[in-house]
């Protein structure tokens, strides 16, 4: 490799660290240092860790695997299949679920890669999109995103990403509900204790959607953080609410680096 | 038919005791739980599960409600001849779903 | 911003507060009506008026488990699984779920290991117990005790 080529690099590598760090500056808020960070898999008991690790006994692979199927399936009024346009996933989706929720500059907005999907089978199939938490998006988006599995979660230094940046990191440190209780309260200063028996996660969102022993099924990191809000004793929003977004744009945001483990099991 | 994953070695030597693993695509509902209304949710669950190699059978397991979502199942079976490993499962409201798998055994 | 200790205080009270609550909410949502005699019942469904002798099984269940839904469990019997001595048949029974059976299995001597995993469901903390008949008639059995934890937080449905 010539010096030249390896200097360009060092410094597109050096401008992507400056743009990641431009967006998010030193929070004034208590976060978790970034050497302490873990992920749920870390605390999971044997058998549940065992059970995210045998792709032969992972009950999110039966979601994967009809993912891959809806996947080579010709939909819609175009008759087109995800295939048609993007190849193989296992060489096209590599590191893509690792970069969401990504911006839409036809939307002006952020939006996660259930969204994305959708937004695909409406525009480019002409297909009805999927509801959500249906068996079908599910299904697309456990398979795509296990395409980036042990990749880096790494969301884009996009500067239009930096409002909903931090209105997700606000969300994440307001109080709300009867409870009167923020998210940071739980999963940034008492992670690692326990609640009524069970034990608080850091709250890193690395491996959706994933297989959940409480759901009995693959559900979403929206359905998850409905979960908690409902939890909290607060109003959920609506499935597919911008602040849903938001939200999950600043947990990336959190948990950049740690590498994604989709479809995860967790209790 | 419902999603199924199916895992037996593609090659074994005769006599040896291989594993073999099923992993089926079922809500399995109970039967006991309500909806947040009060009205039951009616049982909906796999009831049994046959497995036969050159269509002798060699492994049934009978079900109940306390069997987990996603009826997971590992068992052996003696390597004895090159075939077709069948795998069959039957449950409420006229559930049916059958796979295969192909072994050869040197 | 620091935080004050007097914040920090207020907020392991909030968190003690929340956790009693959602775990009190949640316990009287869950039901468990089997009685140990009918899962006695259940049991003299399978084995008649046999005798029913602990040892050649091994049941092997988490201790403490993360969510009641979704338990593993691995039941083994030593036996030699041969056509003259092997076991017919291994099931499992529990004792506060809704339903005492909870599978059963039938194997022969070409199973060649009388070993069996599968993931079972647990309402509550209670006893396992595993009875396997062998091809001479006789009955084996081996329990294990289970503790089951319920998630903190309530979901909508």
């Amino acid at each position: 490799m010539s010096p030249n080529l390896k200097r360009t690099q060092w410094l597109a590598a050096a401008a992507v660290l400056l743009g990641i760090a431009a967006i998010a500056e030193i929070s004034a808020y208590a976060e978790i240092l970034l050497g302490e960070r873990r992920s749920g898999y870390a605390d999971l008991a044997p058998d549940t860790k065992a059970m995210q690790d045998d792709d032969t006994a992972n009950p999110g692979m039966l979601w994967v695997q009809d993912g891959e199927a809806l996947w080579n399936a010709k939909s819609g009024a175009a008759n087109r299949a995800c295939a048609d346009c993007h190849d193989d996933a296992r060489a096209t989706m590599t590191g893509v679920a690792a970069r969401y929720p990504a911006f839409d500059t036809k939307l002006g907005r952020p939006v996660d890669l259930e969204q994305r999907i959708n937004l695909c089978r409406v525009e480019r199939q002409q297909a009805s999109a999927f509801a959500y938490e249906s068996k079908e998006l599910l299904s697309l988006s456990a398979f795509i995103g296990k395409q980036s599995r042990g990749e880096p979660i790494a969301p884009l230094a996009d500067e239009r990403l930096r409002p909903f940046l931090e209105a997700g990191r606000e969300q994440f440190n307001r109080r709300q509900g009867q409870l009167n209780l923020s998210c940071g309260q739980c999963h940034d200063d008492n992670w690692g204790k326990r609640l009524a028996g069970s034990l608080i996660p850091q709250a890193h969102p690395t491996g959706y959607p994933l297989y959940r022993l409480e759901w009995q099924a693959v559900g979403s990191l929206q359905r998850r953080l409905r979960n908690c809000i409902v939890g909290m004793r607060a109003e959920p929003y609506e499935y597919g609410a911008p602040e849903y977004v938001s939200l999950e744009l600043y947990l990336v945001w959190r948990a950049r680096g740690l590498p994604i483990e989709t479809p995860a099991v967790r209790p | 038919m419902a999603s199924a994953l199916i895992n037996v070695p593609k090659k074994a030597n005769r006599g040896d005791v291989i594993e073999i693993k099923t992993l089926i695509s079922h809500i399995m509902e109970t039967g006991f739980r309500h909806s947040t209304t009060g009205v039951p949710i009616p049982r909906d669950i796999i009831t049994s599960f046959v497995c036969t190699y050159n269509n002798e059978e060699i492994f049934r397991a009978v079900l109940y409600p306390a069997i987990a979502a996603n009826p997971f199942f590992i068992f052996t079976t003696i390597a004895t001849e090159s075939g077709t490993i069948e795998f069959t499962w039957r449950g409420d409201n006229g559930f049916s779903a059958t796979e295969s798998a192909s072994i050869i055994v040197e | 911003m620091s935080k004050s200790p007097k914040t920090v205080a207020t907020r392991r009270q909030f968190l003690a507060v929340a956790g009693s609550v959602a775990s009190t909410v949640f316990v009287s949502v869950r039901h468990a009506s089997a009685t140990p005699a009918s899962m006695a019942s259940a049991i003299r469904q399978v084995t008649g008026e046999a005798v029913v002798q602990p040892g050649k099984v091994q049941l092997d269940v988490p201790p403490l488990v993360e969510n009641g839904n979704t338990v593993s469990l691995t039941v083994s019997v030593t036996s030699p699984m041969t056509a003259a001595d092997f076991v017919k048949s291994i099931h499992i029974f529990n004792e506060k779920n809704p339903q005492p059976n909870v599978v059963a299995f039938h194997l022969g001597p070409r199973a060649g290991r009388a070993q069996v995993s599968t993931r079972i469901r647990l309402a509550d903390t209670q006893t396992v117990i595993a009875i396997a008949r062998m091809s001479d008639g006789s009955f084996w059995s081996a329990k294990a005790d289970v503790v089951v934890t319920l998630a903190a937080c309530v979901e909508d449905l």
